[in-house]
């Protein structure tokens, strides 16, 4: 049993710090917020060429061949300098959709694309109404002639707005006479019919409504097997859901930090008020659901790194940590008092991102529902 | 990083199972209805507990795994932090029967390291056999979390101390051999120094010990009263007036894995199985959206347990300070024993309030036992309240006042 990083994972921690430190002494976001598109080119570039967006991709597909366990690492750092742009959408999600579902061939076309930082991608997956992507995806695809045919909505699809391509799933209509099947299909967002609308959001995170007006796809673009892509989407949700985790994690180790330098250097009544009893068990509370939460990601993350099956570790970590971490941040917001009311300050960014992390890819109640089934319930 | 035990650990942990299998009687596990986390109960019903207990207990001291972290000359096994969690989680996991935690678990350790030559060949070897066994002299009336503000007097008088003063919530004085006593030696010295350990002799002439009922209704503790109490000098353990620092380095972390983890999964596993076969309204609870919830979120929080007492263990091998981890942990365990009580209460509805073993009483009455004895689980041992101040102080680096 050895809970720690390996001398290889202190480093990547390390640089990555390192690295968000020397490019900003501010938060990314605040800059980036009131940014027409949100994504910094530069930094992009930057993030290539530190192998940080291969960082999944094996090395035959051009990326560096991390593992799940390094990526996690890198969105604790990311999260903790409030990183704005397309890597969740583009590394977690399609890359990760791309080497679950895809061809040998879709790999070794789109996933250098991805880790030299030339394309962006984006995931539509949840119909309107549906609360949870993991719900019942009824978006229609029909086939006509050697062209498939999608009509219908998505919502929250993040970073549409800038990404090359979207791979959207849908329900192929009358597959072969059977029960349709759920396929993933690549889409050129500059396609006809693609119609996308970014909103803005409480984290500043740009989700996207994307209407597909008989938008025409060809078959190879069918990322996979037609009717198939069930089983990847299931795997692809627990890992967005672990690594939503790692962006929980470290929007609440920050919040911990800063609430434990505010008391101890603010004073009121003649004394710092880190030491009253009061302030001290609001912190002391949230160290331990860092702790928790910390300890619930890792175990899923180092598993889905061992290839070893994390459903049950997974969805423990995101219903923990969705609810910890929304604890941390609103009690970092207490002890602080009106200070960190104010814009200027940095911890309603956290505050944010941990609520919208909680609420994307499965809130608690889905996954406490997840853990309960694995109970045999 | 290795979420998982690494091969000896398996071998161990397999090794550990396969005793408790055959040391213990066959329904030894659905018996016992002792609540995780509770000081108060250790409920092994039936004539044949007794027996059961006297046989496991010979067993386990045979195979030498009693004194399982003791130094190898000593008879121990030097096992690890990790393996030590190991063998708790798993003996918990059975309710085997758990002996002497005090001499075995606290004493022992204290003697082996400040303890002279005399006072070990003269404790250690009765207490590994099993011969000796031992109650926690620290608490008095006026003396709970502030134990600096104890007030029993330990005064020289040529070879012997004599002793005066209270203790209180002496678990088991009146079924134990000796007290492990914190006294005042020095009363002229700031509280927290002039004090000192001491073993003396239940049965000796001035000591009364009154027994005290607790809210199950059961006699586990009591108080005890020292009326000039003649002790030998050689039974002062560790350097007189050091007593506060010997209590608060070493033993102060070492204690903590040991939390009984295991019990917070076996009962787990019971309220699953209950709730599978228990209809309400015609239908099984485990249907009960809200029922689903609230086992669900037990069970994240048990696995939350778990991954503390494992992070704590293995930062105590690797010679680290687990300042926030063990507190964590106690608190964390402590606190699931109260939810898992209000969880067991709630999703068994009124039923869960008999209180006597009747055809009609659910989950073996486990639950209104639970509920009560969960009080104590977040008050023993140092209170949540002082958990969380450790926490702040030690952890967090925020002061004391």
């Amino acid at each position: 049993m050895n809970l720690d990083f390996s001398e290889e994972q202190r480093i990547l921690r390390k640089s990555a710090k390192d690295f968000f430190t020397r490019e900003s002494p501010e938060l990314l976001i605040r800059g980036m917020r009131k940014d027409e598109t949100g994504h910094d080119l530069e930094l992009w570039k930057k993030m290539a060429d530190l192998g940080w967006l291969g960082v999944i991709i094996p090395e035959e597909y051009g990326g560096t061949g991390g593992t799940f366990m390094d990526l996690t690492i890198l969105l604790e750092a990311m999260s903790e300098a409030c990183l704005s742009g397309p890597f969740f959408s583009t590394v977690v999600l399609g890359a990760n959709t791309i080497l679950l579902a895809g061809t040998e061939d879709q790999k070794k076309n789109l996933l250098p694309e991805i880790s030299e930082g030339r394309q962006v991608f984006a995931l539509a997956l949840s119909d309107p109404g549906n609360w949870n992507e993991t719900e019942n995806i009824r978006t229609p695809a029909k086939q006509d002639g050697p062209e498939y045919i999608i009509d219908g909505v998505k919502h929250f699809v993040e970073n549409a707005h800038v990404a090359d391509k979207i791979i959207c799933a849908a329900q192929i209509e009358d597959h072969n006479g059977r029960q349709p099947g759920l396929t993933l299909f690549l889409v050129e967002t500059g396609s006809p019919g693609v119609e996308i609308r970014p909103f803005r959001t409480l984290a500043y995170e740009r989700y996207c409504q994307v209407v597909f007006r008989a938008v025409r796809i060809k078959l190879n673009d069918v990322l996979g097997t037609v009717g198939k892509a069930g089983p990847s989407l299931e795997t692809l949700l627990e890992r967005a859901a672990v690594a939503k985790c790692a962006e929980m994690l470290g929007a609440a180790q920050m919040s911990l930090d800063l609430a434990v330098a505010y008391a101890k250097e603010r004073v009121q009544f003649g004394r710092p008020i880190g030491s009253f009893q009061a302030v001290q068990h609001h912190l002391a509370n949230m160290a331990v659901d860092v702790d928790c939460m910390r300890n619930l990601t890792y175990q899923a993350a180092w598993r889905i790194s061992e290839g070893l099956p994390a459903g049950t570790e997974a969805a423990m970590a995101k219903a923990f940590t969705s609810e910890a971490a929304a604890r941390v941040t609103r009690f970092s917001h207490q002890v602080h008092g009106a200070i960190a009311f104010c814009d200027e300050h940095n911890l309603h960014f956290y505050y944010r991102k941990v609520k919208a992390a909680g609420l994307t890819f499965g809130d608690s109640e889905t996954h406490l529902e997840k853990v309960a089934r694995s109970l045999g319930l | 990083m290795e979420f998982k035990f690494n091969e000896r650990e398996e071998t161990f942990c397999q090794e550990v199972e396969s005793f408790l299998n055959s040391a213990l009687p066959p329904d030894w596990a659905e018996k016992n209805v002792s609540w995780p986390g509770g000081y108060a109960s250790i409920g092994y019903k039936g004539d044949d507990a007794l027996e059961a207990i006297a046989r496991y207990r010979k067993k386990l001291i045979e195979k030498g795994w009693n004194t399982i972290s003791w130094p190898r000359e000593y008879g121990g096994r030097e096992y690890s932090y990790v393996e030590q969690a190991i063998f708790d989680e798993r003996t918990s996991y059975y309710r085997a029967p758990i002996l002497d935690v005090i001499a075995v678990g606290m004493v022992a350790p204290t003697i082996l390291r400040v303890g002279t030559v005399e006072q070990k060949k003269k404790w250690i070897p009765r207490i590994a056999n099993g011969e000796i066994s031992m109650w926690l002299g620290y608490s008095e009336p006026n003396a709970g979390s502030d134990l600096a503000g104890i007030q029993t007097k330990a005064v020289q008088e040529g070879d012997e101390y004599v002793i005066n003063g209270q203790k209180v919530w002496s678990s088991g004085a009146h079924v134990t051999d000796y007290a492990w006593l914190i006294a005042r030696t020095d009363p002229d010295a700031p509280r927290h120094k002039g004090v000192s350990f001491f073993l003396v002799d239940n049965k000796s002439p001035g000591i009364t010990i009154r027994p005290l009922v607790n809210i199950l209704g059961e006699h586990h503790f009591n108080e005890v009263f020292f009326d000039n109490v003649h002790v030998p000098k050689e039974n002062l353990i560790g350097e007189k007036n050091k007593g506060f620092y010997h209590l608060m380095t070493a033993l102060d972390f070492e204690r903590v894995i040991l939390v009984g983890i295991g019990g917070f999964k076996r009962v787990f596993e019971e309220l699953v199985a209950y709730v599978k076969q228990t209809k309400r309204e015609g239908l099984p609870l485990s249907n009960y959206p809200s029922v689903r919830l609230k086992l669900a979120r037990i069970a994240t929080e048990i696995e939350a347990g778990y991954l503390l007492v494992w992070r704590t263990a293995e930062m105590l091998d690797k010679g680290l300070s687990p300042t926030v981890e063990s507190s964590a942990l106690k608190l964390v365990a402590t606190e699931l024993s109260r939810k898992m009580a209000e969880v067991a209460m709630d999703i068994l509805g009124p039923y869960s309030l008999i209180d006597e073993e009747t055809e009609l009483t659910p989950f073996r009455g486990l639950a209104p036992r639970g509920f009560l004895d969960c009080i104590s689980a977040t008050i023993g041992a140092g209170t949540s309240e002082i958990q969380r101040n450790i926490i702040a102080y030690r952890g967090l680096g925020l002061f004391k006042l």
